[in-house]
């Protein structure tokens, strides 16, 4: 929403920035951080500009694929990989249709290299469920019909399981600023918004 | 023949429920494959060049170092030397290559020179603009005598920006040519039967040897109708090189040339007699769509006051072209005429809703139906518990205001073809070459299906998405709905009386007597004389039953022409001129509603992408380069979940409503959050703000301005 915009109220949280401040989304910088904090000047490794090997786990699966060093952990996800789950949408770290997660938190897909996702857990979308074994908070999303063209959605859906691993019992005031990290040009947030509410109502759903 | 007509409410199972999307667990698990999720063996990445000026000639385009990068496989120039380019972003040139970053790097390797000319983007300086295409002026009645004769008159500005599709997916395609001489095509499109054409001309190649596939897409709202230039370079690069190319736009250019809704700026007047009836309308606007400007906004709007006179002027602007944007000219129109109203009630210190409805035969035909819908959402709303006259919202720096507005649409369903098949063993499909945006056309065509045989929604199979299925029509103006419901309704009825005809005679009765419920072929008169639809089916031998329908057709199956009210409750912080939205209430009617819960759907989406447009969207050009200053999504500003308020919707139904038939819903309750809302601001803080978004800034401005334009 509008620049300037006071903190307690934007809820949104449509930027980087406020996605940084959310709760759930924290462990963005911190990863970040740690990665390029181990790294003390005389230790550097260059990498590249050819292509390197990286072993991703994506899914509960070992994957090896060589890329160029920069090439996003989104991009060998979709081009690499075929796990077309998350989306390419910005691009740059603003509307979360590439949510994943990586060691258990969420984070932007677009905006982390494969090679700093190596040996971490990633899990999409498709690894919380399929369409026949549908994840509690897929489950919610169809009943709630929190879709539409679905095209923000399977982000949408990881960035809603971690939120809720967090918050087991959130407010609504928690689901809009938690959530603000995700945008949908649909508009499928009221449903969104309820399912979320659902599945915390329902409780006790397998992190 | 039989008789085609929707079944009565009592014998309903399907029809008009609450059922989940039948699509709902591919899409939320990740299965669902998009056009950009599409990856076919040995395909390449294509990446475009997109000029970086408003308006430039090109004087050269050296392309060398581009193709001599490993991993290139062609570079085509789309608008060389000499060609004069009208808008910063369309395409000069594109590369296809192994990967994308090799792409990235090969365009960025490409050498253009540019002479740089004059452009112009600010369309709202009409003093300034080097082109104007003439007014187009239409008067009815006296509006002259009617101003001289007015017991009171107001005048006001008011202006909203160009806004983007930004639809989720880039617009793209991914091209295939199986032989020389055949293409396949995936593409993010609005029309999987109408980009056929579009392909084979452009490649010549015979219609009959392209095939267009569109299982699922990543939103459209009215831009996703054509090949566009760079689908057809798309193709070419495929053809060239022999290999699969994928082409999707980058996030800026999807801003810039990808989608745009035209802008309207008007100066308008109107008048009352002593009663408060309106009788006099003068409106001055003009807007752009982009180089070829824009076409005139139905103004006024819906309200026909009995002596009007409307001028518009069409601005040719260097920015990209626009496209059709759900309910074209509507959304505009509604902002300009809703809020002119509103200021005139509020000079005449008169409720807007009691002005409203004291107007409202000048709405014609629907005018019964928007009284009712007004005060339905009156009742939802606590309109009149809740309203206070304008600026009288109390001392402190938070502001609360109401308002509302109504609008129209046809959405009339368009061509269809489908064809329904019955298959020995019991299972059902039906083929329609039709697309699901995601407004729930998939669910749409099972729900028919499925109400048709008297079977369950997962028992029926629905294929689309594909032009090799019966043609079906473009999704846009809110056709498809009554397009594809009646053409899939049509099919199934011949269906199923084939079937009726093949098992009558062990039922002992004639084809007429019997009926499909609850998953059994039944005789009307005793329904324990049945067979179940498995057995039915059995008798069929080893060939399936295939009927076709069509749209149009016989029987009423479908109409157009609705009208809905939309009310907006807001906050606005004076101190720091943030509009916060609290609810709002749409009240809707679109005819029989096929499927409940994706039709509530739609109009939730809608009020959300409304208040998006009425607070934080719009195009920013730059007036000294000509360029957009916010190509991404960070500046580009689309609502979050924290932003939209709580939004009740309601949907008109039952008699009077149903018995009309299936009417489209996509476009109606977008077009009225942004006069709703803009009246609800000016309540709120006393003065008219005159510009969709209402941005803190351009709040504050108002204030300052105490309303002056």
């Amino acid at each position: 929403m509008p620049e300037g915009k006071r903190p307690e109220e934007t809820g949104s949280g449509i930027s980087r920035r406020d996605f940084f401040k959310t709760s759930t989304a924290g462990a963005v910088s911190t990863a970040l951080i740690s990665k390029q904090g181990i790294a003390a000047p005389g230790e550097v490794t260059k990498l590249g500009p050819d292509p390197v090997k990286v072993k991703l786990i994506v899914n509960g699966k070992a994957r090896r694929l060589k890329v160029e060093p920069r090439v996003t952990l989104l991009d060998a996800l979709r081009n690499e990989l075929d796990v077309t789950g998350p989306k390419k949408v910005c691009d740059r770290g603003t509307c979360g249709s590439c949510t994943v997660l990586m060691d258990g938190k969420p984070v932007y897909a677009c905006s982390i290299l494969a090679i700093e996702a190596a040996g971490n857990q990633i899990v999409t979308a498709e690894g919380l469920g399929s369409p026949d074994k549908l994840h509690p908070i897929q489950k919610a999303f169809v009943e709630n019909d929190a879709q539409q063209c679905g095209f923000c959605t399977p982000g949408f859906i990881v960035a809603c399981q971690s939120f809720l691993v967090e918050n087991p019992n959130p407010s609504v005031k928690e689901i809009e600023e938690g959530l603000g990290g995700n945008l949908c040009r649909c508009g499928t947030y009221k449903g969104i918004r309820e399912a979320v509410l659902e599945t915390a109502a329902k409780g006790g759903f397998d992190a | 023949m039989p008789e085609f007509n929707w079944p009565e409410s009592d014998r309903r199972w399907r029809i008009g429920k609450h059922r989940t999307r039948v699509d709902g667990p591919a899409k939320s698990s990740g299965a669902a494959e998009y056009t950009y999720d599409v990856k076919l063996f040995g395909m390449l990445y294509a990446k475009m060049l997109a000029c970086p000026h408003a308006r430039a000639r090109v004087t050269s385009v050296d392309t060398s170092a581009a193709e001599a990068m490993k991993g290139v496989h062609a570079v085509r120039v789309i608008q060389g030397p000499g060609t004069e380019i009208k808008w910063a972003a369309d395409d000069i040139a594109v590369v296809a290559a192994e990967t994308e970053e090799i792409a990235r790097d090969a365009v960025n390797a490409i050498k253009v020179d540019y002479e740089v000319l004059e452009h112009f983007v600010f369309e709202e300086d009409l003093d300034k603009a080097p082109e104007v295409n003439p007014a187009q002026e239409q008067t009815t009645g006296e509006p002259v005598q009617a101003f001289s004769s007015a017991k009171a008159q107001s005048e006001g500005y008011y202006g909203c920006r160009v806004v983007s599709h930004a639809c989720h997916e880039s617009h793209g395609h991914v091209a295939h040519w199986t032989d020389d001489e055949h293409l396949t095509v995936f593409s993010s499109t609005q029309a999987v039967t109408g980009l056929v054409g579009q392909f084979s001309e452009a490649l010549e190649i015979p219609a009959a040897n392209v095939r267009i596939i569109c299982q699922n897409m990543g939103g459209g709202f009215g831009s996703k109708f054509g090949a566009d230039r760079w689908g057809i370079e798309c193709a070419r690069l495929a053809r060239q090189t022999k290999r699969p190319v994928k082409l999707m736009l980058e996030r800026g250019p999807e801003l810039q040339i990808a989608g745009g809704r035209p802008s309207t700026f008007a100066r308008v007047k109107t008048a009352v007699d002593a009663d408060g009836n309106l009788t006099g309308w003068d409106s001055k606007s003009w807007g752009t769509g982009g180089p070829s400007g824009t076409g005139s906004p139905p103004l006024p709007y819906v309200f026909e006051v009995p002596n009007r006179k409307h001028q518009h002027s069409s601005v040719p602007a260097n920015i990209g072209p626009s496209r059709a944007w759900r309910a074209p000219n509507h959304p505009q129109a509604c902002f300009v005429t809703m809020t002119a109203l509103e200021d005139m009630a509020a000079k005449i210190e008169m409720d807007p809703l009691d002005f409203f409805l004291k107007n409202i035969s000048l709405t014609g035909v629907r005018a019964e139906t928007y009284a009712e819908e007004l005060k339905l959402g009156a009742q939802i709303m606590g309109w009149k518990r809740k309203w206070r006259p304008r600026g009288q919202s109390g001392d402190g720096p938070v502001k609360r205001g109401l308002g509302l507005s109504l609008h129209t649409w046809g959405g009339r369903g368009h061509q269809s073809n489908c064809e329904v098949l019955i298959h020995p063993d019991g299972s059902a499909e039906a083929r329609v070459a039709s697309q699901d945006l995601g407004t729930g056309t998939r669910t749409v065509i099972a729900t028919v299906l499925a109400e048709t045989f008297g079977l369950r929604v997962r028992d029926v199979t629905v294929r689309i998405g594909d032009s090799r299925f019966p043609a079906s029509g473009a999704s846009g103006g809110s056709t498809t709905v009554g397009g594809v419901s009646s053409s899939t309704r049509r099919g199934a009825i011949n269906a199923l009386e084939i079937l009726l005809q093949k098992v009558a005679p062990e039922l002992g009765v004639a084809p007429e007597e019997l009926e499909a419920v609850r998953g059994r072929i039944r005789v009307k008169a005793s329904p324990n004389r049945y067979l179940t639809w498995k057995q039915a089916t059995g008798q069929l031998g080893v060939n399936p039953i295939s009927a076709t329908g069509r749209n149009p057709g016989p029987g009423k199956l479908i109409d157009s022409g609705v009208g809905g009210i939309q009310m907006a409750d807001v906050s606005v912080d004076v101190e720091t001129g943030i509009v916060k939205m609290n609810k709002m209430v749409a009240i809707q009617d679109c005819g029989l509603i096929i499927d409940m819960l994706t039709a509530e759907s739609q109009v939730y989406g809608a009020l959300t992408m409304g208040i998006s447009y009425a607070l934080s969207e719009e195009r920013i050009m730059d007036p000294v380069t000509g360029r957009l200053l916010n190509d991404d999504m960070e500046f580009y500003k689309l609502p979050g979940i924290g932003d939209i308020g709580d939004l009740v919707v309601h949907m008109m139904t039952g008699p009077g409503y149903d018995e009309r038939g299936v009417i489209g819903l996509g476009e109606p309750p977008v077009i009225s959050p942004g006069a709703a809302i803009s009246n609800a601001v000016a309540n709120a803080i006393g003065v008219r703000v005159p510009y969709l978004p209402l941005t803190p800034d351009r709040v504050l401005e108002a204030l300052e301005k105490g309303g002056a334009a």
